[in-house]
Formats: structure tokens, sequence, C-alpha cells
């Protein structure tokens, strides 16, 4: 793989990811428990949205194919997207959703840390931008994941099985693929082993002063990154680009 | 092609009067949005977003350039940069003074990093200036802003949050 393919290849990944998760956070949409949480989400969502555009503008331009953020967004196949396995998960619970997010963002706020400082002047300026919403994100979202592991013992129990569940999809956000190593050599790009020590560290902390446990050593779910899907993920893409499939170059 | 009969200062003082979609009281130059304007053959504008996902955007774009347009300049480019990201240090002394009198609390300058990290110091309320004020909800309305109430006049307002 030559160094273009890759940048192309990591960017669309990134695009990927804040597409497949802000949609599922568009799902929750008029369905929080409340109105200050509601909020939040709307507009946690609008900023992986927000993201996604860039990053799809930028994949479409190292395509060259003439292709725009919305044909990528919208019109490839399930086989075509690149997201973790993570973020494409239904939104479960309330106590679901925020243990995904605290999973991910601690995941994701040291790749954008690390990202700001890559060779690629572009992937650099849009991690800039992202990195401060990011960091806004995790901070809320670790807020709820202290509470509800701390807070009474029904919230604790199903934060632990929350987090219980989605571990497993943890394992793929660290192992690297000759898109991250070709990405990381060529535009001094993200060191996952790093990252993966800090992200243990930092998640440790929270779940201790949440009061859960790290899960233990296990098997881990991988494919997303290159392209095997859950079983979930098809029925989520059909909702959401059913309007462009059915009404093809539709603006409005 | 003839250069254009245009200063720099004039298209500066033109964008001036192009409000801000969500806080009309707010020019975008008091925003500190407007990062460069390059005048020769053509006007090229740099504009930034606020947040990534701002819907504003678009609509303030397409203000620039009905602005300019209306002006007599033909050939506008709109260059949107995103480097280094906007802070809302970038927000002028006038344009904070303009948010207070509108009732939004104005952020507060140099704090970004702090107030990401560590939650919000006292803010006080565009009302009656009391300290003694409260978060309701840490998101309001749109991204950038958190809604609070004043304990001491009993206003709710929003806070303009920094980033």
């Amino acid at each position: 793989m030559n160094s273009h393919d890759s940048l192309m290849a990591y960017v669309l990944r990134l695009a990927d990811n804040a597409l497949i998760l802000g949609q599922r956070m568009v799902e929750l949409v008029a369905a929080y428990p409340e109105l200050e949480e509601e909020l939040a989400n709307a507009n946690f969502a609008l900023d992986y949205l927000g993201q996604a555009r860039m990053f799809y503008t930028y994949a479409g331009e190292l395509e060259g194919m003439g292709r725009s953020e919305d044909d990528l967004a919208f019109l490839r196949d399930e086989n075509e997207y690149r997201n973790f396995l993570l973020l494409e998960q239904p939104n479960g619970h309330f106590g679901d959703s925020i243990a995904k997010l605290v999973l991910f963002e601690s995941f994701y706020l040291l790749q954008l840390e690390a990202l700001v400082h890559c060779s690629d002047a572009r992937v650099a300026e849009i991690a800039a931008r992202a990195v401060k919403e990011i960091r806004y994100h995790l901070r809320h979202n670790t807020q709820w994941l202290i509470r509800l592991g701390d807070g009474t013992e029904e919230s604790h129990d199903r934060a632990q099985v929350s987090i219980d569940t989605l571990w497993r999809f943890t394992g793929e956000l660290f192992a690297p693929d000759e898109v991250d190593n070709v990405f990381e050599a060529e535009f001094a790009g993200p060191d996952l082993f790093r990252i993966r020590e800090q992200w243990e560290k930092d998640v440790a902390a929270v779940l201790q002063e949440a009061t859960l446990v790290v899960p233990g050593e296990q098997w881990m779910a991988s494919g997303g990154k290159q392209g095997r899907h859950t079983e979930h993920f098809g029925y989520m893409i059909a909702e959401m680009q059913y309007l462009q499939r059915a009404n093809p170059e539709a603006t409005w | 092609m003839v250069a254009l009969a245009v200063s720099r200062e004039q298209v500066m003082a033109w964008l001036s009067d192009v409000a801000d979609p969500e806080i009309p009281v707010l020019a975008i130059t008091d925003l500190g949005i407007v990062r460069g304007v390059t005048v020769q053959d053509d006007v090229i504008v740099e504009l930034t977003p606020t947040y990534s996902g701002c819907p504003a955007t678009e609509v303030i774009e397409q203000s620039v350039l009905d602005a300019l347009h209306g002006h007599g300049l033909e050939n506008v480019t709109i260059k949107r940069v995103l480097s280094p990201p906007w802070t809302t240090d970038w927000i002028s002394e006038e344009g904070r003074e303009k948010l207070r009198k509108y009732g939004i609390a104005p952020p507060a300058s140099g704090g970004s990093k702090r107030e990401l990290l560590r939650g919000n110091r006292n803010i006080a309320c565009p009302q009656c200036a009391s300290l003694n004020t409260s978060v309701v909800s840490e998101f309001g309305s749109t991204a950038c802003k958190a809604s609070y109430k004043c304990n001491d006049c009993l206003e709710p307002f929003e806070y303009f949050k920094c980033i």
C-alpha cells in the first residue's frame, strides 16, 4: 500500500466512525430521559456529523473520482464502511449509550491529539478543530458513567453489564493493520500501542471512580475496519440511506 | 482584468453588517470568524467555523456572498479555513458587550482549556451582574451556549461557553 492510499483509507475510517456514531446518536433525538441530556446528545451528534463532513470531503478529494461527502456517506454498501464495530452497536438503554461513548471517546481523544501532530496538514487541522469538541464530550460522558456506576445498586449493576457487553468491541480500536501501519510510518500517525497503554490507564481510572470493574482478558470481535460488520449494521444504514436511495440526487 | 476599486477596509466594513444568524445582535466580525480578506482581481473572504457541526456555517457563507454581491462585487470566493481552530477568545470586546446587553453572558477570555477540564467559574448575570448564579443545563439552544439562572434577580439567562 502506498502512502496516498493509506491516507485516503485512514481519512475514510475517521469519517465513517464519526458518521456511524453520529447516526446512532441521532436515533436518540427526542428519546432521552431528561431535557439537559436531550440537548447534550443532539449537540454532540451534530459535532460528529460536522467532523464526518470534513473527513468525507477530504477523502473524496483524495480519491479524485469526484465523489462528494454525500456520495460517500449515503451511497456506499455495507461492506464499504470502515467504522469500528463498537460504534454501530444498537443504543440500548441510557447506560449502554454512555458506556459506549466513554469507551470510544477515551480512544478518539488520544487519536485526535496524536493526529494534531501528524504530517498531513489537512488531517491535522480537522483534528485540531475536533479535539476541542471531543474533550468536552468526554468530560460530560465520564461524569455520567461515574454517576451511574456509583449511583444506586440498580444503576451500578446495569452500568457494569453495559461495560462488560461492549468490552469485546474495544480490541479492534488498537489492532493495527496495513492502513494504520503505513499511515503511521508515512504521516507520523498515531502509535496505537502507546495509545492503548494510555487508554487502559484512563479507562481504568474512570471505572475505578465509578466503582465498576475492568473486564478481564477475553476474545475480541474485529472486522469493522475491514468492512465486516455485525448484523445490526445493515438495518442501520438502510434507514440512514433510505431517502438518498429512493430519491437519487435529491436536494433541499 | 482590471483591479477592483475597493479596499480591504471597505470590504471589512461591509462584513461588519453581516449578522450571525443564531445571535443576530453579533456581526460576524464581532464573532471573530472572518479570518482574512484579500482584494485583488476578485475578493477572497476566509471564514472559520465555530464548531464542526455548526449549522450556521452555510447560512453565514451565503449571507457574506449576498452582502458583497449587493455592494456590487461580483467575483467573491469564500474560503473555509480550519486552522487555527476558532476560540471564543476571538470574540471582540465590542462583541462581548453586545452579548451582555442582549442578555447572554459572554465567555470569559483566556480560560478555554481550564474551563473545559475543570468546569465553569462563577458566571456573572448579564442583567444584574451578580455572581450568585447556577447552571440549569450545561447545554442550551445551540452547541455554543449553556443555560443559567441568577439566584439574586431570578432571571434565567444563557452563557456563551468557552471553547
